[in-house]
C-alpha cells in the first residue's frame, strides 16, 4: 500500500506530507501510483520505536506471553522493534532457539522481533554459550544478555566482552551482585527496614557497573548496562562516558515514575527487579535522560500470569509490563516537564536504540528511501491506564494512573499495525 | 489487627484494661465467658509455632468460640497460591476470623486487603513485619509490673530496651511502634549487623549490652530469640561472642535497677541470649508475659467480634 500522511507535525513541529511508497519513504509522490491520503492534523510523526528490552516469554512461557500477543502490545505502544530477552524456555543460547523467534517473529508481522542472545549457557553463568554460531545465524544476533541474571564473575564476564568485539557485539548487563541481593525484595532503607522486606541495595547495581566499566576500558570492547535505577550507576556512567569507554544505558519507563514507597501496600504489582528506588533516584535518572548519560528508554516488559501475582509478596515474581506506556511516561518526563524536546525523545525512544543494536532499518525516520517505520501520537490526549492491555498478562502498575499523550497509529515497513489506536488483525487471528 | 501501628493510644489502652478484666476470668475455676458463641476462629499457620497458636486456641475456646488450628507447613501447594487457597476454604467453611502466622513479610496485610476474603484478620506473625499481639502482651507485662495502678495508664516515661536481632524480629518492629505510641522511651541494642539504623527509636540505638545498662538504665529489658541461621550468614561470628556481648547473665542483671524486669518472647535460647539464672529470676517475668498472652488475645478477639464488629481491621 502507498499512503500519505496529510498535516502531521515532525520532531521540530514543522507541518510535513509523508509519502510512503512500496514500503519506503518516498521524496515526493509518484504520480502514475494512487495513495491513501491519512489526515494527520493534531499528530506528530515520530521515527518508529524500538525497545532494546523487551520479555516476549515464548518459546517456554506462553502463558504469560506469546511472541504473537507481544508483538500486539509493542505495536499499540507504537513500537516497530523489539529486542527478544533470552530467558526463556529452552534459553536463547543456540542459532536454533534465535532462529525460531526470528521466524515466529515475522509470521506474525506487526514488529521487527530481534532476538537478544544469552551470554552463557543456559544463564547459569558458567560458561560462554555459541555467541558466534547465533551471530551468523539468521537472527544475526548482536546484543547479547543473561538478564534476569548477572555475569557476576569477573573472568567470565571479561571474557564475553573481548569474544563479542570478534563481531562487533555487545554485552547487556543486569547489573545485580547476587551475594549482595540474596533473597532481597525490594530497595533497601528505611521503608524496606519497616516493611520487614529484605533489601536491595544500590550498592549491589552501582559495584558491578563499576567493575564492568573497567573491565570494558581494559578490554577496549562494548558494554550496555540494563536498567539503571540508582544515582550512583548514572555517575559512574556519566564518568565513563567521559573517558570515552564504549558504554551506553538503558532507564526503564517504571523506573522513571515510580518510587519504592508504593510497596507499602505490599501488592506485588510493584515488585521488580531492579526493585523501584527513591525520588533522588527518579529524579538522577531523569536529568541522565536529557543530558545523554542515558542512552535510551527500555520497557524491561515482563509479562506474567496472574498467579504469580495474585499472592504475598515474597512469593511473587519479579515484574511489569511497559510497551504501551513507556511512550506516555517519555512525554511526561521530557516534554511535559519542559525538560527536553520531541527530537530527545525521538532519539531515546528510537534512534539511539536502532544504532546501539545495529538495526539499520529502523530509527531512519523521514529519510527518503529509508524503510518506513513510523509513530504518530497525539500529545494531548488524555486517557487513565487500564489494567488489561494487548499483552496477555496484566500485571500493571500504571492502572488507574492519569495520562497525558498517547501513541494513534504505528507503521511497520510501510504497513500500519496500529491504526487510529487499533490493532491490525486483532479480530480474525487472534 | 495486621500492625501495632492500627490502634491509636486510647485503643492500647482499652485493649491492655480489657486483656486485664480478661486475666480475672483465666483465674476463675470455671474459665470461660460465652461471648463468642456460635463464632468460629480459624488458626491458620504456615510456620511452626506452638506457642502462639495455643495461646490463640485457648483465647478464643475460653470466649466459646469454634476454632480450627491450620497447619499449612509442608502442604504440596506452593506457599503464595496456599495463602489465597486456603484462607479462602476456610473462609468458605464458616470462618468469621482467620489468624495467620505466615513467613512473609505483608502476608496478613494481604490478605486483608486483596478482596480475597472478608473475615477479620488477626496477624500473629508475619515475616521480618509484625507481631502486633506478641507488643500487647508486653505492655501488658510491662505496665503490670511498673506501673502502680496500671488499669488505664501508659507507660510514659518508662524506658524499654530492645536486644537482639532487631533486623529480622517481628516483635521487635511491633514493640517499637505499639511502646512508643503508650509514651515509653524505647532503645535498641544489637549486633551493628543486626540493628537497622533506620528505625530510630527514640531511645537510640547501643552495640554494647553493658554501654546499653550503663547509660540507658532501662526499666525493662526485652530479649529477642537469636536463630542460628543468622550465625550461619556471618551476622555474628559465633554462639560463644554473641552471649560475651549481648547475652543476659547474672551479672548484668544484678546491674539493671532493682524494679527493672526482663522479657522473652519465648522459646528461648538458654545460654546463648539468656542465660539460666537470669530466666528463672524473680526479674523475668517470662511466665507473666505467656499468662497475659492470653488475656491480650482474648481482649483483640472480643474487640473484633463480639457485637458483630466482624469487619477487616
Amino acid at each position: 500500500m502507498n499512503f500519505i500522511l496529510e498535516n502531521a507535525l515532525d520532531t521540530k513541529g514543522r507541518s510535513v506530507e509523508v509519502v510512503i511508497e512500496g514500503g519506503l519513504i518516498a521524496s515526493r509522490k509518484s504520480k502514475d501510483i494512487d495513495h491513501e491520503l491519512v489526515d494527520c492534523s493534531g499528530l506528530h510523526v515520530l521515527p518508529g520505536f524500538v525497545d532494546l528490552h523487551t520479555h516476549l516469554r515464548e518459546p517456554g512461557f506462553e502463558n504469560s506471553e506469546t511472541i504473537r500477543t507481544g508483538s500486539m502490545s509493542a505495536a499499540a505502544g507504537g513500537y516497530t522493534a523489539v529486542h527478544a530477552m533470552a530467558n526463556t524456555f529452552p534459553v536463547a543460547d543456540t542459532a536454533g532457539v534465535v532462529e525460531q523467534v526470528l521466524r515466529i517473529g515475522k509470521q506474525v508481522g506487526l514488529v521487527h522481533v530481534q532476538p537478544i542472545g544469552a551470554v552463557t549457557v543456559g544463564l547459569a553463568g558458567e560458561q560462554l554459550a555459541e555467541l558466534g554460531a547465533m551471530h551468523d545465524s539468521a537472527a544475526r544476533v548482536r546484543i547479547f544478555s543473561d538478564d534476569g541474571n548477572c555475569v557476576h564473575d569477573p573472568l567470565l564476564m571479561r571474557r564475553a566482552l573481548e569474544y563479542v568485539k570478534g563481531f562487533d557485539g555487545i554485552v547487556a548487563q543486569h547489573a545485580q551482585d547476587p551475594r549482595l541481593t540474596k533473597n532481597a525484595q525490594m530497595n533497601e532503607g528505611a521503608i524496606s527496614s519497616r516493611l520487614g522486606l529484605a533489601g536491595w541495595p544500590a550498592l549491589a547495581e552501582e559495584s558491578i557497573i563499576a567493575r564492568d566499566i573497567m573491565l570494558t576500558e581494559l578490554t577496549a570492547s562494548r558494554l550496555h548496562v540494563c536498567h539503571v535505577s540508582t544515582r550512583r550507576s548514572v555517575e559512574l556512567i556519566r564518568e565513563a562516558k567521559s573517558k570515552g569507554i564504549q558504554v551506553t544505558a538503558e532507564v526503564t519507563a517504571h523506573h522513571l515514575l515510580l518510587t519504592e514507597d508504593l510497596a507499602e501496600s505490599y501488592d506485588p504489582v510493584y515488585k521488580v527487579n531492579p526493585p523501584l528506588r527513591k525520588a533522588d533516584d527518579v529524579m538522577a535518572l531523569r536529568e541522565a535522560l536529557v543530558d545523554g548519560t542515558i542512552d535510551v528508554i527500555a520497557t524491561d516488559h515482563a509479562p506474567h500470569p496472574k498467579e504469580s501475582k495474585d499472592t504475598d509478596w515474597a512469593s511473587a515474581a519479579f515484574g511489569m509490563i511497559g510497551l504501551e506506556f513507556a511512550y506516555t511516561v517519555a512525554q511526561q518526563v521530557l516534554i511535559d516537564s519542559g525538560a527536553s524536546n520531541l527530537e530527545r525523545l525521538a532519539e531515546v525512544m528510537s534512534t539511539a536504540p536502532a544504532r546501539i543494536s545495529g538495526l539499520d532499518r529502523q530509527g531512519k525516520y523521514l529519510l527518503p528511501g529509508s524503510p518506513a517505520n513510523l509513530t504518530l501520537v497525539n500529545l494531548g490526549q488524555a486517557w487513565v491506564g487500564e489494567a488489561k492491555t494487548h499483552s496477555k498478562s496484566s500485571n500493571n502498575p500504571y492502572q488507574g494512573l492519569d495520562f497525558k499523550g498517547r501513541v494513534v497509529h504505528t507503521i511497520f515497513d510501510g504497513e500500519f499495525t496500529l491504526k487510529d489506536q487499533t490493532i491490525r488483525g486483532t479480530n480474525t487471528d487472534v | 489487627m495486621l500492625s501495632a501501628s492500627d490502634l491509636a493510644k486510647p485503643q492500647i489502652i482499652e485493649v491492655l484494661d480489657l486483656a486485664h478484666e480478661m486475666s480475672d476470668v483465666n483465674e476463675r475455676e470455671i474459665k470461660k465467658l460465652p461471648t463468642l458463641r456460635g463464632k468460629t476462629v480459624v488458626n491458620l499457620f504456615f510456620e511452626d509455632s506452638t506457642r502462639t497458636r495455643i495461646s490463640f486456641e485457648l483465647a478464643a475456646k475460653r470466649l466459646s468460640a469454634d476454632v480450627i488450628n491450620f497447619a499449612a507447613k509442608g502442604s504440596s501447594v506452593s506457599k503464595g497460591e496456599s495463602l489465597k487457597d486456603t484462607a479462602q476454604t476456610l473462609e468458605a467453611m464458616g470462618a468469621d476470623a482467620i489468624v495467620l502466622r505466615h513467613g512473609s513479610s505483608g502476608s496478613a496485610y494481604r490478605l486483608a486487603h486483596s478482596g480475597w476474603v472478608q473475615s477479620a484478620v488477626i496477624n500473629a506473625g508475619d515475616g521480618s513485619h509484625e507481631h502486633p499481639t506478641q507488643a500487647l502482651l508486653d505492655a501488658m507485662t510491662i505496665r503490670q509490673a511498673l506501673v502502680t495502678n496500671p488499669i488505664g495508664s501508659d507507660l510514659s516515661g518508662k524506658k524499654v530496651l530492645i536486644v537482639g536481632d532487631i533486623s529480622h524480629s517481628r516483635v521487635a518492629r511491633s514493640n517499637l511502634i505499639l511502646l512508643k505510641a503508650l509514651g515509653a522511651t524505647v532503645a535498641t541494642c544489637g549486633p551493628a549487623t543486626l540493628v537497622p539504623r533506620s528505625l530510630e527509636p527514640s531511645g537510640g540505638i547501643f552495640y554494647s549490652l553493658d554501654k546499653a545498662i550503663d547509660e540507658f538504665a532501662p526499666d525493662a529489658v526485652l530479649m529477642l530469640r537469636i536463630q542460628s541461621e543468622r550465625m550461619e550468614a556471618s551476622f555474628f561470628p559465633t554462639e560463644r561472642e554473641y552471649s560475651r556481648v549481648w547475652g543476659m547473665n547474672s551479672e548484668r542483671l544484678s546491674r539493671l535497677g532493682d524494679s527493672a524486669i526482663v522479657l522473652h518472647p519465648g522459646p528461648m535460647n538458654r545460654g546463648l541470649e539468656i542465660d539460666a539464672a537470669s530466666a528463672d529470676s524473680p526479674k523475668s517475668k517470662i511466665l507473666d508475659q505467656v499468662q497475659n498472652g492470653v488475656a491480650v488475645r482474648m481482649a483483640v478477639l472480643f474487640h473484633l467480634l463480639a457485637g458483630d464488629k466482624g469487619e477487616k481491621s
